[in-house]
């Protein structure tokens, strides 16, 4: 934890901005709300207290270090070395635990009383529900109409859980209706309440403070690399990317080391040029969407773009602020994989580790054929999340 | 003179001699291309015929995040007729031939930014507008990167003040601003609350001891003679945005039921029947 105290150089600097990109481009009405967290959230996450509840949470509770397993059958396949970050392995499913377990006992600190968040596939929502139920805090979770239809298991998760599930029945009725609903819920009610932001995108300082919490990803790679290999670094770190937090923590501590490829895969959706994609550095180009200047997808006229992906997580106009950085500075390479694509790399890592990903990890491992990893390298890829979530989707490829 | 300026002197300058701080000033808020594509010069002109002192025309966007349901509405239904930010241009194109109230464009940043901020104020020049409210633009963006445009072309931006705002950042915020400060009247998005209760009563007289150099407009919660009278004691006057909205959304003559409202707002007593 001392180390996400650190800055670096792809990270955000005094300003709040990623190279062009960041910032907070927020109404005066969340400006208060914004500067509060802005002004204290690196003296809590500093703050030794904090740095322990959050250490034993993760270790006790979420279940770290999640394990870097040496994928064998998947290796041969490509002849190259192929590691899984299982971070599928998390309590509630996926990586996302780890940034709301930061948030709720940062918005304890902050003596707030009440929980809002978005949520898509609802594997944020029920991330912050949980850690609400544990920390006794009121939730509402806003959730697309059209989502609550489609994702009914997580609906139930959350009600469970005692969150308040309230529908976002404006626009497209999906994740960025959601969020913006959330952002106005957050406008009516400045005092009490802590947004809890489920990706690196929003305004200033929330894509830094969403990687920090998701940085142990990368900091428990690099010592498990070692204890495999001999060696801190991999040659790549391939991650999938819709708002993109978990590649924004398993990138994390490898930014400045120049000669580690980092891979970021979007959802092509049906294909790039169906008009049905959610790849955003594809088809987006500048512009500020949700309170941070990035990359989206949008008119040319600048209004935004619905997208499309299988996978409900992966389905967002946007990226966060450090990634268009990544993308513009070429640090990172962005490739896309299609729906299809991504449901038969879920069924090979199935049918050759025994593991079933979510949609939204799968379509970082349908890269692997295109990555050119010789057999003296070494492949890490995070497996975000696991499958259970989008089993109806993978039953209808089964014949 | 840029016409929001010289509204505003003149104003003071009648309140000074006669006293009657309660007659404020209108401004009424509507959404270009609504209820139909080519409605934003008829209700342009109607609110002018009616009695509005300044008029605010919104761009209307995708993702609203400041606004509540009626204005997002309206916003989703001017998108679908197929609203964008050069066809409003091409409708006001000649709206100085026939209005000359202070007309203002409200929005968010991006589809200015997509049009390219320099060709934007340009254009708002060449048409006739005096004034800019875009709530997501951050002030030390404006203040770095676009005054001097905005100078250039003679638009002031005009910025927002809301309970939760800092006496330090309102003092800065005076000390940026020139027209008027926007006085969000309470912590909500637009529509959402409605009426002026005591704690803004309050909110509003420590705004008025600061003795600030710019006037104010007290907008959301605001939506016929009462709210406005009120919040008009408290202010230079007030803005009106999700009740007008309603009203076109519910009209069937829209020159008629534009005029009766704004007349009902400022003067109860004048009241036409809709």
């Amino acid at each position: 934890m001392e180390s996400i105290a650190e800055k670096k150089s792809y990270q955000v600097n005094d300003r709040g901005y990623y190279g062009t990109f960041g910032g907070a481009f927020i109404p005066e009405m969340l400006y208060p709300n914004v500067e509060e967290l802005r002004e204290n959230y690196l003296q809590v996450i500093a703050d030794p207290s904090f740095q322990k509840e959050f250490n034993d949470l993760l270790r006790h509770y979420v279940g770290r270090p999640t394990p870097l397993y040496r994928a064998n059958r998947l290796s041969e396949k490509y002849k190259t070395n192929i590691f899984l970050k299982r971070e599928d392995l998390c309590h509630t499913g996926a990586h996302k635990v780890n940034n709301t377990i930061g948030q709720i006992l940062m918005a304890q600190r902050l003596g707030k009383k009440r929980i809002v968040a978005e949520t898509g596939a609802g594997q944020h929502g029920v991330a912050t529900a949980t850690v609400c139920a544990l920390m006794n805090l009121e939730c509402i979770v806003y959730m697309g109409a059209l989502d609550i239809e489609r994702q009914a298991p997580n609906v139930a998760r959350m009600k469970m859980l005692g969150a308040e599930v309230r529908p976002a029945t404006c626009g497209s009725r999906t994740l960025k209706d959601a969020t913006n609903e959330a952002m106005r819920h957050w406008i009516n009610n400045p005092v009490d309440t802590h947004y809890i932001i489920g990706s690196v995108v929003g305004p200033h300082p929330y894509p830094d403070m969403v990687a920090r919490f998701q940085s142990v990803i990368s900091e428990e790679i690099r010592w498990q690399l070692k204890e495999h290999i001999g060696k801190e670094t991999p040659d790549y770190v391939v991650a999938c990317v819709g708002g993109g937090s978990n590649a924004a923590g398993a990138f994390y501590h490898f930014l400045d080391e120049e000669n580690v490829k980092l891979v970021a895969v979007e959802a092509a959706g049906m294909g790039l040029t169906t008009g049905h994609s959610a790849a955003t550095t594809a088809l987006g180009k500048p512009g500020v969407l949700h309170g941070s200047r990035t990359i989206l997808m949008q008119t040319e006229d600048g209004q935004v773009v619905e997208p499309f992906s299988i996978s409900a997580g992966l389905d967002y106009p946007g990226i966060g602020p450090q990634h268009a950085w990544l993308f513009e500075s070429g640090r990172g390479a962005f490739l896309s994989a299609t729906d299809d694509e991504a449901v038969q790399a879920a069924f090979e890592l199935t049918r050759n580790e025994g593991i079933i990903p979510a949609l939204e990890s799968s379509h970082a491992l349908a890269i692997l054929g295109r990555l050119g990893a010789s057999e003296h390298e070494t492949v890490v890829v995070n497996l975000s999340g696991r499958g259970d979530k989008d089993m109806g989707t993978y039953m209808k490829y089964i014949d | 003179m840029n016409r929001i300026v010289s509204l505003f002197q003149n104003f003071n300058q009648n309140t000074d001699s006669s006293g009657l701080s309660s007659r404020g000033l209108l401004n009424v808020y509507f959404t270009a291309g609504f209820p139909e594509l080519n409605d934003t010069t008829r209700v342009l002109k109607a609110l002018q015929d009616g009695g509005a002192d300044l008029v605010e025309i919104g761009m209307p966007y995708s993702d609203p995040v400041a606004d509540g349901e009626t204005i997002q509405q309206s916003n989703d239904r001017a998108l679908e007729n197929g609203m964008s930010v050069r066809i409003l241009f091409d409708q006001l194109k000649d709206m100085r031939e026939t209005v000359s109230v202070p007309v203002l464009l409200m929005g968010y940043i991006n589809p200015v930014l997509q049009y390219g901020i320099e060709a934007f104020c340009a254009k708002c020049a060449e048409v006739g507008v005096d004034g800019l409210i875009l709530p997501d633009m951050p002030m030390d963006v404006y203040l770095n990167e676009y005054k001097s445009i905005f100078d250039t072309h003679g638009l002031l931006n005009i910025f927002l003040v809301t309970p939760q705002t800092s006496e330090t950042r309102i003092r800065q915020i005076d000390e940026v601003s020139e027209g008027f400060i926007y006085t969000v009247s309470s912590a909500s998005v637009t529509g959402s609350k409605s009426g002026v209760s005591g704690d803004m009563e309050a909110y509003f007289e420590k705004l008025d001891a600061m003795k600030l150099r710019n006037p104010r407009l007290i907008g959301f919660g605001i939506k016929d003679h009462d709210t406005f009278a009120k919040a008009s004691s408290h202010a230079a006057g007030a803005i009106i945005g999700s009740a007008f909205i309603r009203v076109l959304h519910q009209s069937t003559d829209l020159e008629h039921d534009v005029i009766a409202f704004v007349k009902n707002v400022k003067n109860s007593s004048e009241a036409i029947p809709a």
